[in-house]
Parts: C-alpha cells; structure tokens; sequence
C-alpha cells in the first residue's frame, strides 16, 4: 500500500517537474500571434470597377484590383483569413449570363475561406445556387438555415473552424428571413431559423465545444433597421457573450469605421460591415500574447 | 501517523496534479489571450494593382458580355426620360405599354382573361433612355432589378383606394389601360379603364411588379386583391422583347392621367 502510494507520488512528482520544464519552455518562447481577418459583402456580381463617371463609386472597387490589396496584405501576414457576407450573386449582368459561375471561380481565385448566404444568392433559385457550388473552391456557412428538405442538404455547414498559426478560430452564418424577401418558388422548403438563438447556441459550441479561441460570426441579417423587432447586428451583438465579431452584410451600410458594442457579458464585440460592390474591404487584426492585466479586455482600436 | 502520512501524500500528490494542470493551463492562456484589436476599412481604390491573372481571366467573359448587349435593338428618335411630365411621362409611358403589351397574350393564355390596365411605381425606372441605339444594355440601365410581372384581381373598392393612393402620392406612376383625369382640386373628374366608365362593381385584373405587389412603395390597395397571378416574366426580359419587336422606340407625353386647369 505504501509502496504503491510512493511510486504513484513519485510518477506524479516527475510528471510535474517534466511537464512544468515543458510548458516554461514553450511559455518563454511564445510570441505574440497575429490573425489577419479580411471581408467583402454584398459584392453582388460587381467584377469589374465602377466607370471613372459613376455618380456614387467613381472608379472603384473591382475584384482584379481586390485581389492585389488582398495579395499585398497575405504576404504582410500570411495568417489571413478571407470571408464574405453573402448576396454575392445579382447586380450586373455577368450574373444573368453566368448565373454566378464567373463570381465564384474569381472568389476561389482570390482564395476565399468561406461565406455565408444572402438572399439575392437565391435569386436563380435553390436549384441555380446548387448549380454553381462546383466552381466554389471554399464553403457555404449557413446555421439558421435548415436545407433539410432541399436539394441544398449537406451542401453547407453551421460553422467551420480553422487553425491559423496555432489560432483556433470558429467561423458560423446567419441569414435573413425569407419569407417576404425572396419568392417562395426560389427558396422552396429552405426554414429560417431564429438567429438570435442560434447565434447564442452556435457561438456556445465554438467557444466551449470546439474551444475556438476567437469567434467570428457571418451575418446577413441587416446591421440596423428601425423596426427594433426585425433581427439586426447590433441587437445581436448585445445578445452575444463569446463572439468577437460580427462581419455584416445586406443593409448596404457603410459605417464610418467599425463599431464597437458591449455585449451580454458587458464585454467589448466589434460590427462591421463595408457597404457593397466590392468598393472596400473590411480588415480586422487580432492579436494574442499575453498581457499584464488579463482581467481587462482586449483593447480595441478602430 | 501511517494514516496522516498517506493522507499528507495525497495532498502532495493533488498539489502536484492542480499544479501541472494549472501551469499548463496557465501558460496557454497566456499565450492565446486576445490582447489588441484594430479594425479598418480600405477603399479599393486604382492606388492597387490589378492581379494580370484575374483580368485575363475575366475578359473573355466581358467580351462576350458586351458583345450581347451592346447590339442594337432598336432606335429611340428622342431622349426618353422619367421627368419630362407631371402625372405622366414619356419613360413611365414606354415601360407600362411595355408591359401591357408583352404580359397581356401570357396572361390571357394561362387564365383566359384579359389584363385591364397597368400600375408601376415611378422610382423603379432608373434611368434615361438617350436618343440613338437602343440595347439589351438599355434595358439592364433602366430596369436592373428582377422584379417580374404580377396580375392583381382588384375590387371596384380597391381600384378607388388605388386612385386616392395616386391624387397622395402626387408622383407620375405609370400607367397604362386606364385614364385618370383629375380636377384643379385635386378629386376625381373621370376614370375609365379600357376606354370604358369605371364599374364599382367589377373586378379588374392590374398587371404590376411582384415588388408592388409585396408591399413596395406602401401600395397597400395590392394588399387587398381577390387573386394574384404570377407569371414569371421579368420587366427586363419584357423591354428586350419589345426593342427586339420594334424597330423605333416612340414614347411621349399624353393625356393618360393629367389634371384640369
């Protein structure tokens, strides 16, 4: 009995030493982390930039020169992810010709992570996205829509999780009501789901199931309406407790910069949203490491 | 004692284990802490360089593009506009004659009646149509949503709350199908549908766009119809029909809807 106490104490005491020697090497060389998240929204099949004449965009946007920038910010750091919105369909007529073949073959040129779906993605129906998911060399992320009983089931995901530079960093969509938005006839049985309570569930499953160390949430449920009961970012950015930021998209709305919102926890969750066409693209730096008052939240600049 | 001594080495044996756990713990939080944020936007602006690979990439499917809707259609002798009339105007005029003319024979052909008249909403023409070489092009500038032409069965009642709705709104919506003559104040002088007197007890049967249809430009009237009939014809698709039917475009001002002095 003693005997066994001993060695049980003695494996214990050498585990220790061995493992604390272990993790105050890897504490002393840890350096500070840097995640790049870049995003578009509501592109709607602008490719080419706006004529110099244009009233509202003179000569800008365009996905060739998007993916200069974005080449120039991977080589700065190669820790990037690249997301979108969603209503990357419709808008300019390469979209009535190409049903969305050209948008999606450019975004996986560019290397797109993933994006989530729009209601203007329907606008060929369920039947005309599903058409084009081949040339998408990235991932549909959808966690309140349930494509259960439609030709899209198991073509998307809840949310994806990625690994960047020993970063875990969980990606989950949210789409609009489409009932009254899109025609029944091109939606078929697609099921909106609440998203507040799917964002709090999902945002849940990332941080505690997944342990995602940062959450990022893919919306296209409008940044802010004046109807208080329509679901809308910066509602949902109070209702939130683990998601760090909110990517926006299908107002249209160019913020001024990006907003900062206390959450449920009283925790700081950046809004973002980069108006439309491919005119800007939102960035947003993380960075890890450790700091002298971890009570405190992360410090954001925007 | 042997008792207080194994208890004591249990103790250090748990100290140990919280110990390892925590300092494991400890150290990956540390390391993995969000410490600063900084967000931003950037206008993608001709300061970047465009990537050759995407803009060879894109071209050939830019060239076919044009290629298509830069032919020519047809011919507009005039400049077309949506604001050259106060309760009708040339381009409101086109885009409803338009639609009566290409929604009529589908709709007669799926239910057997006959479209009464037409209501489009002023702010959906988007653009001019310039004197010169009307394209596939033209049609894309003057009408770039998908909105598609609905049929509306309105009561009598309806097609009343329709005409105050319009006297309100005191914007040239377009019209076609139907007179509506207004007195200088602003009530009713005539109404006919078809060239025939308004019937308060019939039921008319309005083509317009599923975004009206919707709710769109707070046409509520829309809200009160007996039957809607979709029939899947984009307004788009109706104006390239027509340029490819017609050789010269003629739209103009006329006596359609207007007030007395």
């Amino acid at each position: 009995m003693k005997r066994r106490t001993f060695i049980k104490n003695t494996i214990a005491t050498s585990a220790f030493i061995g493992a604390s020697s272990l993790t105050l090497n890897s504490c002393g060389t840890e350096k500070k982390k840097h995640i790049t998240i870049l995003h578009t929204n509501d592109v709607h099949s602008h490719i080419d930039p706006f004529p110099n004449d244009h009233a509202d965009f003179p000569g800008l946007g365009g996905v060739a020169r998007r993916a200069g920038l974005i080449n120039s910010i991977r080589r700065e750091n190669p820790n990037t992810l690249l997301l979108d919105a969603g209503d990357i369909f419709q808008g300019t007529p390469y979209f009535n010709f190409y049903g969305g073949e050209l948008e999606f073959k450019l975004m996986s040129m560019l290397k797109y992570d993933a994006a989530t779906i729009g209601n203007h993605d329907f606008d060929n129906g369920i039947e005309g996205l599903l058409a084009q998911l081949p040339h998408a060399g990235f991932d549909f992320i959808s966690a309140n829509y349930d494509f259960s009983n439609t030709v899209l089931d198991g073509h998307t995901q809840p949310y994806r999780t990625f690994i960047k530079d020993g970063i875990k960093i969980g990606v989950y969509g949210l789409g609009i009501e489409l009932a009254g938005l899109v025609t029944k006839k091109l939606y078929k049985e697609t099921v909106f789901l609440d998203p507040y309570e799917i964002a709090v569930d999902t945002e849940r499953q990332l941080k505690e199931n997944e342990n995602c160390d940062l959450v990022i949430c893919l919306s296209h449920i409008g940044y802010e309406y004046k109807d208080k009961n329509r679901p809308q970012d910066i509602e949902l950015a109070k209702r939130t407790k683990y998601t760090n930021l909110i990517i926006g998209g299908h107002t249209h709305t160019f913020l001024d910069k990006p907003v900062v919102i206390k959450n449920a926890v009283d925790d700081d969750i950046l809004v973002n949203q980069v108006g439309c066409f491919g005119i800007n693209l939102g960035r947003v730096d993380f960075y890890f490491g450790s700091k002298d008052n971890k009570v405190e939240g992360a410090s954001i600049k925007v | 004692m042997a008792k207080l001594k194994h208890f004591s080495c249990l103790k250090i044996k748990h100290f140990v284990i919280i110990i390892t756990i925590f300092s494991i713990a400890s150290c990956k939080q540390s390391a993995q802490t969000l410490t600063d944020i900084s967000a931003k936007q950037i206008t993608v602006d001709s300061t970047y360089q465009s990537v050759k690979e995407l803009t060879d990439f894109i071209k050939p499917y830019r060239d076919h593009v044009d290629s298509v809707l830069d032919s020519a259609l047809a011919y507009s002798p005039q400049k077309i506009s949506k604001t050259d009339g106060e309760y009708n105007t040339s381009a409101g005029n086109l885009m409803a004659d338009i639609v009566l003319q290409q929604a009529s024979p589908i709709f007669k052909m799926r239910t057997g009646n006959d479209i009464d008249f037409v209501l489009l909403n002023h702010g959906g023409i988007r653009s001019i149509i310039s004197e010169g070489n009307v394209s596939a092009r033209t049609a894309y500038e003057v009408m770039p949503f998908e909105n598609t032409i609905a049929v509306a069965a309105l009561t009598g009642a309806s097609i009343l709350d329709m005409v105050s709705y319009l006297i309100k709104s005191k914007r040239p919506h377009p019209v076609a199908g139907i007179q509506i003559i207004l007195n200088a104040d602003n009530t009713l002088n005539t109404l006919k549908i078809q060239g025939k007197p308004f019937d308060k007890n019939r039921t008319y049967y309005v083509a317009t766009s599923n975004y009206l249809i919707s709710g769109g430009d707070n046409m509520g009237f829309f809200k009160d119809a007996q039957e809607i009939t979709e029939i899947d014809y984009k307004i788009r698709n109706a104006m390239i029909d027509y340029f490819t039917k017609v050789d010269t475009i003629t739209a103009k001002v006329d006596d359609r809807y207007f007030k007395l002095d």
